[in-house]
């Protein structure tokens, strides 16, 4: 089996072991914190599509996460529209406001620092604009009926929307793969590494990291929907606050950037750490990102390559040393 | 609506409220201009020093103007060790590295403060907090007033240091070229963190100068981020000049924004003027195109 089809077959194996968690158990904290995990994995996987595979470190990628659940509250709200119905909505109203940003950005080369400081000043401009303006809610925020039904995308049980997010992250991990495997993944990868070179060789740097933008945007807003269904409630601070944005780049950053398997190791490793803190230290504000922030720079200082660099790294001096003793 | 007697004092308003701008963002270019990377931790660091003073007054019962070389000195300090403790171990050779060290700082100082002040906001009372004095047509507090000379005198000690002493020599040659400084006999580590310390310095004697006439919780510091970055890529990164003019002319673009268009539009002006610059003139003012 090559290590293309390993990785598929690796992705069934996680969609079957964590889809089958709701028929194992019914404990609500268990299956709670399945869904909170994935959820974390799904924002960690889509930021990881544009800063680990197109090297663009976006400090704002909240900004199509409130786009996206901005879109499926108001759509059900003032349109009437079925929550199902919303979703693509969503998505799409989510990916062009990353196309918009990236094509600005993109266009005229902003990369590095500045890059990662314009997607906040976006994020920051659209929070105040949601603050301002009236469909929004203004800064009471929208309240989104309760009407549980699968037809409704809302569920009695944790289960439902397990399902729901897992199918998002699978698909997340699809794209990953793709990337990792295809050739838009290549050239993606190639503009990260060296845009001249890749420019030299024929590759458009613009077009390629436009995609990227839109596809990672796509998934930001597909969450931002998730988040409005499950909690039925969204306001300008929770859609475009740094708090998502953090949480995004952090999973993505301490698992292991531009990996399959990074996100999600991140993402579970600093929600069981979060959950640990929890039942340590009740319910103290701050406490969670006090870790994330630790955590954060404790892993650029000595991981620079995030956890799963850290398996790489071992399996590397593993391997150098059995070759060693052959040799 | 042009009316001079209500453009005039405004504009004297953002004049001043644009010289504590100024050295906020004197400190940033100054560790960008030497280090090459952007500090994230700034405005949560300007937090710090918030709370120092804002301490130093409620506890011990120290005037906020009298606390200047107590918070001066402190920042320098933690600003010093932050760079030989953390940023200068972060950096393996990539920029976004050190940006997501700073992040990383900004989250934990914020979320500390957060965790030990509460989310409270507050403030100190002065016996001049609240004095005005009369320029012409305007009334201006006391405080800004101060903050205005004071970020003045500042900005001049800064200017003086990088020109004509030692250090600001070994600031400049490494800031320039990093190599050939070490070869000179430079320690360029201690100069480093030398340029981290100063540059929170400045966020020590603002916060001095901002405390009377200002609040503080723990999420003040992201106001300012913005805002200091703004000023700074504005006034082109690293340079002191652009800085202080950017300064200035973001304090008064805010303030007749503000006038004119309610407050929270006003700060939609600064992100604009943010954006439009990094996309469209990213040397800023004074800079040279890279």
């Amino acid at each position: 089996m090559s290590s293309a089809h390993r990785q598929l077959a690796g992705i069934a194996l996680f969609a079957v072991l964590a889809g089958c968690v709701p028929l194992v158990t019914k404990s609500g904290v268990t299956l709670n914190f399945v869904m909170m995990a994935l959820y974390a994995t799904l924002i960690a996987q889509a930021w990881n599509i544009l800063g680990g595979f197109g090297g663009q470190f976006s400090f704002g990628h909240a900004l199509f996460f409130g786009t996206g659940a901005y879109v499926q509250a108001i759509a059900q709200l003032q349109g009437g529209i079925n929550a199902w119905v919303a979703l693509p909505l969503a998505v799409a109203g989510a990916a062009l406001v990353g196309l918009f940003v990236g094509a600005l950005s993109f266009r005229y080369g902003l990369k590095g620092s500045y890059f990662a400081l314009v997607t906040l000043a976006f994020a920051e401009v659209f929070r105040i604009l949601a603050l301002s303006v009236d469909f929004t809610g203004g800064g009471v925020g929208l309240m989104v009926p309760l009407r549980e039904s699968a037809a409704n995308l809302q569920f009695a049980s944790r289960a439902g929307y397990l399902w729901v997010v897992l199918a998002m992250v699978v698909l997340a991990l699809l794209v990953t793969w793709w990337l990792r495997n295809g050739r838009f993944g290549a050239y993606l990868q190639a503009v990260r590494d060296n845009e001249d070179a890749a420019r030299a060789v024929g590759v458009n740097p613009f077009r390629v990291k436009l995609a990227a933008i839109g596809l990672s945007a796509a998934f930001m807003g597909a969450a931002g929907a998730f988040y409005v269904q499950v909690f039925q409630y969204i306001d300008a601070g929770i859609a475009y606050g740094p708090a998502v944005s953090v949480e995004a780049l952090v999973a993505a950053i301490v698992g292991g950037m531009g990996t399959l398997w990074g996100p999600v190791l991140g993402a579970v490793v600093l929600h069981l750490l979060s959950d640990l803190t929890r039942n340590l230290f009740g319910e103290l504000p701050g406490i969670n990102m006090v870790i994330y922030g630790t955590v954060l720079v404790v892993i650029v200082i000595f991981l620079p390559r995030g956890v799963a660099g850290l398996g790489l790294s071992v399996r590397q001096l593993w391997n150098a040393k059995r070759g060693g003793r052959h040799g | 609506m042009f009316d001079l007697s209500i453009l005039f004092p405004s504009i004297l308003n953002g004049l001043t409220t644009g010289a504590v701008y100024a050295l906020i963002a004197l400190g940033l270019t100054l560790i960008y201009g030497v280090l090459h990377i952007i500090n994230f931790a700034h405005g949560a660091s300007l937090m710090l020093a918030l709370y120092a003073v804002y301490f130093l007054k409620e506890r011990w019962g120290i005037d906020p103007y009298m606390a200047l070389p107590i918070a001066v000195m402190g920042m320098f300090a933690l600003g010093y060790a932050l760079q030989r403790i953390v940023i200068n171990r972060a950096g393996h050779g990539k920029d976004e590295n050190i940006l997501l060290a700073t992040l990383g700082i900004a989250i934990v100082m914020e979320n500390l403060a957060l965790l030990f002040f509460k989310s409270d906001t507050r403030s100190i009372d002065t016996a001049y907090s609240l004095s005005t004095v009369a320029i012409g047509p305007a009334m201006i507090a006391v405080p800004k007033l101060v903050a205005f000379a004071g970020a003045l005198a500042v900005s001049g000690i800064l200017f003086w240091i990088m020109g004509r002493t030692d250090l600001g020599r070994a600031i400049r040659a490494v800031a320039k070229e990093k190599e050939g400084a070490k070869l000179m006999g430079i320690d360029v580590d201690h100069v480093y963190a030398m340029s981290f310390g100063i540059g929170l310095a400045c966020l020590g004697a603002a916060a001095c100068f901002l405390l009377p006439a200002y609040y503080v919780n723990p999420q003040v510091g992201g106001g300012f981020v913005l805002v200091a970055f703004t000023i700074v890529v504005l006034g082109g990164m690293g340079s002191f000049v652009g800085a202080l003019v950017g300064g200035f002319l973001v304090g008064v673009v805010e303030s007749l924004g503000g006038l004119y268009l309610g407050e929270s539009l006003g700060q939609i002006g600064i992100f604009a003027i943010f954006i439009g610059v990094v996309l469209f003139r990213p040397q800023g003012m004074f800079g040279a195109r890279a």
